[in-house]
């Protein structure tokens, strides 16, 4: 079959990405140290040029293309659109960051630009072999990024656990694949995986075996309890920008993975896969809470808080309604943009000589930037759940699901946790309040990122007093 | 068909006591050397079944490139196998325990109830003249072309990655740029030639000299 044209504008956003990143790739061997800032310019105006080219081509009818190996539909608008506002809040933040360690260099920006194409490819995949390249683009670029300051001991330690478990996970997927194509017959696209899986349901055995593989495959590259060791450590070791991008635009793609092989390649087992994440999902929001508690180091606090949301969004997913996928949904995208708001904060900590990887460099904030301190508090309310800010919202629509299913205890068990996780949320708020800072000079960070990390907080605050235009948004996805 | 089945059993045999030698041999320089030989006859095992460009494929990357370079890599790094080896016995049992029952579940699943003939028909075979190689490249540039280029990017990032993991530029280390030597141009470059008149030496500068001179008398 000969590429057509369509195909060609379909797949827009992700040549705008890729075109950039060969850009930046060329131009940063003629730049002299002093001017590496064009690289920083260019991405940026390649990312919004990403965003409008997605506005472009988006509809609400969903287009094929490649003999169907990609597909744009509503989801994939929104979720692209997501992973490209939380790459540009990335480098917003971590500029002087990286500067003062010498690490602004064009590698950052191309080594961060593959993996958002990477996710683009996974968000928009429409068959297994599609979804598995994009998602070891966006791996191979992580690992690397993960030890991306290469005099640090903690970052090879980092990188190495996380390339090794990685590929751990991502073998686990393929096995998985490679059961349902040969359980299908030979197909790997999810259209005609969902048919047989819609025919044959338990009874094709292998069918579920290939689920259980691909299942585990999902819940690595979410960092789902049992299978979230490498997240504390990885959070631990990175670079803190690295760290800032890990937390937020990866977790959009992995839920974008999870829609297209659970629920559109799979959903005819849903009452199989809906068992297992009940398992993970508890486990995910009891250990995450429970053991963030202990934690001294904010990152590794932070990773925790992760695997505790994953619980969170799988609870929507398992309800296997459409409601509760919406619900999954708007939690996903609301928690990348607490994510990146968080870290963002802790990299706009860290310019100022000290590495704020401990929960006591937030001590006194508010006298140092009150401001700064405000947006830290809305975001830490907004991850423990308080009205209005917007995670509150969030927690309740994934919690509405699963009482509509008849999941009641695992709703009340939920909330238990989550009040149990308040704790260490209120303890940054405490500590940026009511504590002596350490340092007494006033922190000045830069205008650009001051606006970055206003809109980040007000946004979180905006969405939580009026969800229901993102909330809308979401349920056009799922129809 | 008598021919071909007999093929595949010796190849298979090949196969399996290779792969067994690999693990078993003490020197790690035998053991990449059978490593090669399994290469060598699993190429063989997709030859009979017709899958002649993976089988090429398979010698020239795997045994030509991949391999020649693990060889390098072992006889480079002084490996002490001893110490890797020494609880191998120790842990034998409990490996074949494990083994086995992953050895029993796999063939529950991926047995003949699922895999069997009866549920995959033998594939009809090729004409002699048909190329699969041709046929590979036909669908890799046109239903494939996508996961293709996504492929092309993925060894991008792996060499920038690579390179941005280990290059490290060291002014202080001396080498020869044979790239700048051979644009020497006769004449100028090579040697210069400067006329100047002898200067005479400033008196601050004698009075230094003098003072050095005699701090290291003294």
């Amino acid at each position: 079959m000969p590429v057509e044209a369509n195909s060609m504008i379909a797949i827009l956003p992700e040549i705008v990405i890729l075109t950039v990143a060969c850009a930046v790739l060329v131009i940063d061997l003629y730049l002299p140290d002093e001017r590496k800032d064009i690289n920083h310019i260019v991405t940026i105006i390649g990312l919004a040029t990403a965003l409008g080219a997605i506005s472009l081509i988006g509809s609400d009818k969903v287009t094929y293309a490649f003999d169907n190996s990609f597909i744009r539909d509503p989801l994939s608008d929104l979720l692209k659109g997501v992973i490209l506002i939380v790459t540009l809040f990335t480098f917003v933040y971590s500029r002087d960051y990286m500067q003062q360690r010498q690490l602004w260099i064009g590698e950052y920006h191309v080594l961060i630009l593959f993996a958002v194409l990477g996710m683009l490819i996974m968000v928009s995949a429409n068959n297994f072999l599609t979804l598995y390249l994009g998602l070891e683009l966006l791996a191979l670029c992580l690992y690397a990024l993960v030890a991306f300051d290469r005099d640090s001991k903690a970052g090879a330690e980092a990188a190495m656990k996380y390339f090794v478990l990685g590929a751990l996970g991502s073998g686990m997927l393929l096995y998985g694949i490679s059961m349902l194509y040969g359980a299908s017959g030979g197909f790997f696209g999810f259209a005609q995986i969902a048919d047989i899986a819609a025919a044959q349901g338990t009874d094709n055995q292998l069918l579920v075996f290939g689920l259980v593989f691909v299942l585990i495959g999902v819940a690595f590259k979410f960092g789902a309890v049992p299978f979230h060791m490498w997240l504390p450590d990885v959070y631990q070791g990175a670079p803190m920008p690295i760290v800032l991008f890990l937390s937020s635009a990866p977790k959009v793609a992995a839920f974008a993975m999870a829609v297209r092989i659970l629920i559109e390649g799979l959903g005819g087992l849903q009452t199989d896969w809906g068992e297992i994440l009940i398992i993970l999902s508890v486990l995910s929001f009891v250990l995450g809470n429970v053991v963030a508690i202990a934690q001294t180091n904010i990152k590794r606090m932070l990773a925790y808080s992760t695997i505790s949301h994953v619980g969170f969004i799988f609870l929507g997913l398992l309800a296997g309604t459409a409601a509760g996928y919406t619900a999954a949904m708007f939690y996903t995208v609301v928690y990348a943009l607490m994510a990146a708001g968080a870290f963002g904060i802790l990299v706009l900590l860290s310019t100022q000589g000290i590495e704020a990887e401990q929960l006591d460099d937030l001590k006194g904030l508010s006298e140092r930037n009150g401001w700064l301190a405000a947006m830290m508090a809305l975001i830490m309310f907004s991850m423990a759940g308080v009205p209005p800010a917007v995670g509150f919202m969030a927690k309740l629509l994934v919690l509405e699901a699963a009482v509509s299913v008849g999941l009641v205890w695992l709703a009340v068990l939920a909330v238990i946790f989550s009040i149990v996780g308040a704790f260490y949320y209120l303890r940054v708020i405490k500590l940026m309040y009511f504590d002596k800072p350490q340092l007494e000079q006033p922190l000045v960070i830069d205008g650009t990122a001051t606006i970055a990390i206003s809109i980040n907080g007000l946004a979180i605050l905006f969405l939580g007093l009026f969800p229901a235009s993102l909330l809308q948004v979401c349920g056009v996805a799922f129809g | 068909m008598g021919f071909e089945k007999l093929l595949f059993y010796i190849f298979a045999a090949v196969t399996l006591f290779a792969a067994s030698m690999v693990i078993t041999r003490r020197n790690p320089v035998l053991s990449a050397l059978y490593l090669v030989m399994a290469f060598v006859s699993s190429a063989a095992l997709w030859l009979l079944l017709e899958a002649e460009f993976l089988g090429i494929v398979l010698i020239l990357v795997y045994v030509g490139a991949v391999m020649v370079l693990f060889l390098f890599v072992v006889m480079m790094l002084n490996i002490d196998v001893a110490t890797l080896r020494a609880r191998f016995i120790h842990y034998l049992p409990l490996g074949l325990i494990v083994a086995g029952i992953m050895v029993f579940d796999m063939f529950l699943v991926l047995g003949p109830a699922d895999f069997g003939l009866d549920q995959f028909a033998k594939p009809q075979s090729q004409p002699a003249d048909y190329n699969n190689t041709a046929a590979l490249g036909q669908i890799l540039y046109t239903t494939y072309l996508y996961q293709f280029e996504i492929a092309a990017v993925i060894l991008l990032v792996a060499i920038v990655a690579a390179i941005r993991l280990t290059l490290r530029h060291r002014p202080e280390t001396k080498y020869q740029d044979p790239s700048n030597q051979v644009r020497v141009r006769k004449g100028s470059d090579r040697v210069r030639l400067i006329t100047m008149p002898a200067e005479p030496v400033p008196p601050s500068l004698t009075a230094t000299l003098g003072a050095t001179h005699t701090e290291m008398t003294e």
